[in-house]
């Protein structure tokens, strides 16, 4: 049954039938709503957690690492200035292995400060040893939180995830939403059963320090676990798609490429957008599809090629940038397509939570058809 | 800590420590005197470094090491775990003066505040010793360091002690206390109270370092007994914010404990820093008075 509800909210209640036992966040804009409506709940007695209020993004993250260690599932949620505030502990809980999930409600990093959104917050952690997941729209958001869970809890993966969705365009918007019961989400997704917690009875040190001679194998067995991550991925996404009729199995995920001669690359809400355009553009008789990069973590480099084989021109929609490289979206599916012939360009887009329109799309289509691209789309003409 | 067997040591001996540590020391007397039940969120630094270098540990008991400056809130964390699994483990934290007096205040203000059922240990060798001496919010006055060091316009470090201790029974901490490793069995009762205390804990350890300090391995024990004999380091217990027990002694004058180191030398050579000495005296003196130690005539001495 659909039910309408902000996305926000729609991820609160996903997050409650997780049944996660320890919450710690921190509130910062725009993922309030979220933890509000999570306090709530466990003050209303609905949902079985400790919830720690903490005194930063920092100590909310450090608290799930220690809660994920002592055998809890885990749950936070966060934004901006507050992941970035997490950067050294984002680092450290992977490389410890906790299955840690967590919303992003993507914003923009100061300075200038902006509380609107773009994606380079995430992106930014790109490194960290995390996987990143991004939604569409609400009811993926709600969705993939069932999937992180079942993929970083599996003992073949232990790794932390991020739950993308795009700041205020999501977060504060409402959609209709299919939210499964606590029955069906506990037939999806078991009990926590950590693969080792700290335990009287059976004493292990955690987090150790290693030398030279064995740092660089820890940091292989993470990449691993990543690459592992991209089956386990398509695994929960097809078993999602059959208990719940929408299939995730997909790392990405084409629309209308076909028979596309220039396809967009895109992450997150603007693929919403992307696809009313190509629609329009369709009916004017232009072969134009979509790629859109569900999990960015670990990089489906392969599955972008093989989607990408038969076009010949791509346009990424990049909202980020790698100051002085570009966007990262783009570096990557330019590496993704290395060799191939197609001639790749990157779009700086919707920085800072610039408005996207159709009209903008198209115009990035005819840019890329006229072979003007790695640019920023859409600046004021006074800094021109 | 009648449950650990005699010849029974959870932190074991192997480990990588200088000899003569008074960390180390500090550890062993920890665990012996919280037994097994205990898990143990431990800070960066010299405790850490020296007693698990994969793939070796000398914890016995079940032991996690996240970052510098957050074990309070991983150990925020722990708690909360084990509260809703229904466990019973007693969570203590052990940082450094470095982890707990500087970098990591914002987490334990955070943990304390809260009211999480947990004891800090913080164990006090006045410096960052894990990279090499350099001055900390615990450095004392006049105590050269890498960073705060003598030269011809420095007298060492130019600050006192931060006062730790009054700051987390301002967060109403129902039992802070100081301890040594001098009087052991007194650190081992001060823990034994703190874990079994409802609440945030606090005991912050004073644990000489030889090699920052610079004094021979083998007067780690008499370095701590002079920093109490001369009230340069105070052993007391605060109960919901009011001070109870400190520890009386026959004070000694300060320049008996500044000369034996190495990191007040300057105070004597080339020339003789009377006015220096003077100024720490004083803070030996305050000591005194704000904790009343001591030893009248007319009483017996301890």
């Amino acid at each position: 049954m659909l039910e309408f509800m902000e996305g926000s909210h729609a991820v609160a209640e996903i997050v409650k039938r997780c049944r996660p036992q320890v919450i710690a966040a921190y509130p910062i804009t725009p993922q309030t709503h979220i933890v509000e409506d999570l306090a709530q709940m466990v003050a209303n007695c609905e949902i079985d957690a400790e919830y720690i209020t903490v005194e930063s993004e920092f100590s909310a993250l450090s608290a799930c690492l220690g809660a994920s260690a002592a055998g809890s599932r885990v749950y936070s949620a966060t934004t901006s200035q507050g992941l970035a505030l997490m950067f050294e502990v984002c680092f450290n809980a992977a490389g410890m292995r906790q299955p840690i999930v967590m919303t992003i409600a993507n914003r923009s990093l100061g300075a200038p400060l902006s509380i609107w959104n773009d994606q380079q917050d995430s992106i930014s952690l790109r490194d960290s040893g995390w996987l990143q997941f991004y939604a569409e729209d609400n009811q993926e958001a709600a969705d993939l939180h069932m999937i992180a869970y079942k993929v970083c809890e599996d003992h073949d993966i232990l790794l932390p995830a991020f739950v993308c969705f795009d700041g205020f365009i999501l977060t504060h918007t409402y959609e209709p939403v299919a939210l499964p019961s606590q029955e069906e989400v506990d037939a999806y997704l078991p009990a926590f059963s950590p693969y080792q917690r700290l335990d009287a009875a059976d004493p292990l040190s955690l987090g150790m320090y290693a030398t030279p001679e064995y740092y660089m194998e820890f940091r292989y067995e993470v990449d691993r676990a990543m690459q592992r991550a991209k089956q386990a991925f398509i695994k929960a996404g097809r078993e999602f798609g059959e208990r719940f009729g929408r299939d995730y199995s997909g790392l990405v995920e084409g629309y209308r490429l076909e028979d596309a001669d220039t396809a967009l690359v895109a992450m997150g809400s603007i693929c919403g957008t992307a696809k009313d355009a190509i629609d329009e553009m369709r009916e004017h008789g232009r072969k134009v599809g979509l790629l859109n990069i569900r999990v960015f973590r670990p990089f489906p480099a392969q599955e972008i090629a093989d989607a990408l084989k038969d076009v010949s021109t791509v346009a990424v929609l990049d909202k980020n940038i790698s100051l002085g490289n570009g966007g990262a979206v783009g570096i990557e599916v330019k590496t993704a397509l290395y060799g191939s012939g197609i001639s790749v360009y990157d779009y700086i887009i919707a920085l800072g939570g610039r408005d996207v329109r159709k009209r903008d799309i198209v115009a990035v289509v005819d840019l890329a058809e006229k072979g003007e691209g790695d640019i920023f789309y859409g600046l004021r003409t006074e800094v021109l | 800590m009648a449950e650990v067997e005699q010849g029974c040591e959870l932190f074991s001996a192997g480990h990588r420590a200088c000899g003569g540590c008074g960390p180390a020391l500090a550890a062993r007397l920890l665990l012996k005197a919280t037994g097994k039940n205990v898990i143990i969120a431990a800070a960066t630094g010299c405790m850490e470094v020296f007693s698990t270098p994969y793939p070796e540990t000398a914890w016995g008991v079940p032991w996690i090491h996240s970052l510098f400056e957050n074990p309070a809130a991983v150990a925020s964390g722990i708690e909360a775990a084990l509260k809703r699994q229904g466990r019973t483990e007693k969570v203590v934290c052990i940082g450094g003066d470095g982890s707990t007096l500087d970098i990591g205040v914002l987490c334990i203000s955070g943990a304390f505040e809260r009211g999480h059922d947990i004891t800090y240990i913080c164990y006090d060798n006045e410096a960052y010793m894990n990279t090499g001496i350099q001055r900390s919010g615990a450095t004392p006055y006049g105590a050269s360091t890498t960073t705060s060091p003598v030269g011809a316009c420095s007298l060492g470090n130019p600050r006192p002690k931060k006062d730790m201790p009054a700051i987390l029974a301002a967060h109403g901490a129902p039992y802070v206390a100081t301890a040594s490793i001098a009087y052991p069995n007194d650190f081992m009762k001060k823990v034994e109270r703190a874990i079994n205390t409802p609440g945030p804990c606090y005991i912050q350890v004073h644990t000489p370092c030889c090699t920052g300090w610079g004094f021979e391995a083998g007067e780690t024990l008499n370095m701590a007994k002079l920093a109490i004999e001369t009230g340069l380091w105070v052993n007391y217990e605060m109960v919901d914010g009011v001070v109870e027990k400190a520890k009386k002694v026959s004070r000694k004058p300060v320049e008996e404990y500044l000369q034996k180191q190495k990191r007040f030398r300057h105070l004597f050579k080339p020339a003789r820093r009377d006015d220096v000495i003077a100024q720490i005296q004083a803070i030996a003196d305050a000591n005194a008075e704000r904790f009343g130690i001591d030893i009248k005539r007319k009483e017996s001495s301890e």
